[in-house]
């Protein structure tokens, strides 16, 4: 890799690992200083490598110079202090020898702190971004890329957050056995939520999309790596990650732009993930619990089938009817409609969408538009202008505009 | 909004289904049961199956079956939210439990808790 990739690329993997050991050995107060050194580190980097050559381990260089930096800075802590307290008798300042770096205590820090991150009074949506800012290492535009919100507003989020998460913790530590349990619903959909920013946000930085997909599976697999985290509902989110991801090499054209699902080339789907995402499944149904993973995870894996056949549509369809009792999303509702026209035929799925009270919803119009093109396309026309007009992001009007362009076509030659 | 709760009464609670008729009648209501819940209007739903059931009375009596005196046998209920009674028959009108000759849906408004 050339720096101008590799750079970006070390700064997505490794700053939220740098960012995360150094708050361990500062401090929950210190927080921004371990950003900031963290940062430091790669700016260093930046400095060097171009003069000097890309170093043979560049992981490696950057955690010796962000030892080095942590060091230092604790020194001058621990001068500042003697220097105010000179008269008085030493503190026992304990000032670390090394500062670990190695892959587990990296690993051990990120679950720490992606528990504190969970504490339950921060905001679910200040969660997502404080966990894209520091186990993700994700900039302030990137954050207010994937949540689809201004800088200020990030900024706002990031700095409430962090008041919330210094006043909630002082040092990275796990919480006791009991809160642990309470916050690993938040855990989990703190990490779905990372995912689906990946998956399903709008942005064409494709890089930056699988990165941060990737990012959610990496912090998932860890907490099946611990016994007491690796809970049913735990492998269900894994699995429902697997599946999706194993798009990934499919889903974009030469140019960047999205490929419908029907549209996409099977060939290119990751088999390899596939083949996880079915292990963590079968993992997933031990004990008794039921959550809106499982069923979201089964649904994912019918997707991973891409013929149309009866049983697979009846399937998802009554896996949706499932879910919508747990856990109540319009998309969902939307998704369970075309899973009814797909078993019942396109006027009953009508039927069913007419029920749903989402007009003003892009999707609704879309999939409307898709359940009347073969019966009433004029109809069909029209609803698909409407989605364009309500939608929000230039690659979904982009679809819709082709959808449109071929009905047009259609209906011309017929 | 209200919560209505939509009462199951079956006529003939001893009627034994076969396997396959019971998979579609289950299939029925779980797609009745999603259409509500797609429309975000579920609340919760149980089903009272009828063996190892029985009737307490005064004075420490006990029967077998819920098949007291009563003709009906109820198999059980769904809570729904809905703005109106209107849109609770409306609701109750696609039950599959209807497709039973002599059964019925009962429809009642759940009194709220203060």
């Amino acid at each position: 890799m050339e720096n101008g990739i590799l750079i970006p690329h070390l700064f997505r993997t490794e700053f939220g690992k740098i960012t995360v050991v150094l708050t361990r050995y500062l401090g929950m107060d210190h927080l921004d200083i371990a950003e900031d050194l963290s940062m430091e580190t790669f700016t260093k980097a930046l400095e060097h490598w171009p003069h000097q050559g890309v170093p043979e381990n560049p992981r490696a260089w950057l955690y010796a110079v962000a030892k080095n930096q942590a060091l230092n800075w604790l020194k001058r802590q621990q001068n500042q202090r003697h220097i105010l307290h000179s008269l008085n008798i030493r503190e026992q300042c304990q000032l670390p020898e090394e500062i670990n770096l190695s892959d587990d205590y990296i690993q051990d820090s990120q679950l720490r702190m992606l528990f504190a991150i969970c504490h339950p009074s921060i905001g679910t949506l200040d969660q997502v971004s404080l966990a894209l800012r520091i186990l993700c290492g994700f900039g302030i535009d990137e954050i207010a890329n994937a949540l689809l919100a201004s800088r200020e507003a990030v900024n706002k989020r990031l700095f409430r957050a962090k008041q919330n998460l210094r006043s909630s913790a002082g040092q990275l530590e796990y919480p006791g056995q009991h809160e642990r349990r309470a916050r690993m619903g938040s855990v989990l959909t703190t990490l779905y939520l990372l995912f689906n920013e990946g998956y399903y946000s709008e942005s064409e930085d494709c890089i930056m999309r699988e990165d941060l997909a990737m990012e959610a599976i990496r912090l998932c697999y860890l907490l099946i790596t611990n016994p007491e985290t690796n809970l049913p509902e735990t492998n269900a989110l894994l699995a429902l990650m697997c599946f999706h991801a194993s798009r990934f090499p499919a889903r974009k054209d030469q140019n960047g732009h999205f490929i419908l699902y029907h549209l996409q080339n099977e060939s290119l789907w990751n088999q390899e993930l596939i083949t996880q995402g079915m292990y963590f499944l079968n993992q997933a149904a031990q004990g008794d619990r039921l959550t809106r993973y499982h069923l979201e995870a089964s649904i994912a894996y019918w997707h991973t089938q891409k013929e149309d056949t009866q049983l697979k549509w009846e399937n998802i369809l009554q896996l949706y009817n499932h879910l919508l009792t747990l856990h109540y999303s319009p998309i969902a509702a939307l998704n369970r409609t075309y899973a009814v026209a797909k078993v019942y035929g396109n006027a009953t799925g009508r039927m069913e969408a007419e029920k749903l009270g989402l007009t003003n919803n892009p999707y609704y119009c879309s999939l409307l538009a898709s359940l009347y093109a073969d019966d009433q396309p004029e109809r069909s026309l029209q609803l698909l202008d409407q989605a364009i007009l309500l939608s929000g992001t230039d690659p979904e009007r982009r679809l819709l505009q082709e959808r449109r362009h071929s009905l047009l076509k259609h209906l011309v030659e017929d | 909004m209200d919560e209505y709760m939509l009462i199951f009464r079956h006529e003939d609670g001893s009627k034994i289904a076969s396997p396959e008729q019971m998979q579609i009648w289950m299939k029925q209501t779980m797609d009745w049961i999603g259409s509500i819940a797609a429309q975000n209007k579920f609340v919760s739903s149980n089903g009272l199956p009828h063996d190892d059931a029985c009737v307490v009375w005064p004075k420490n009596q006990i029967t077998n079956g819920p098949f007291g005196d009563i003709k009906e046998t109820i198999g059980g209920y769904i809570i729904v939210q809905a703005d109106s009674m209107e849109e609770a028959v409306a609701f109750a009108k696609g039950c599959p439990v209807l497709q039973g000759e002599g059964n019925s849906v009962e429809v009642r408004k759940i009194a709220k808790r203060h």
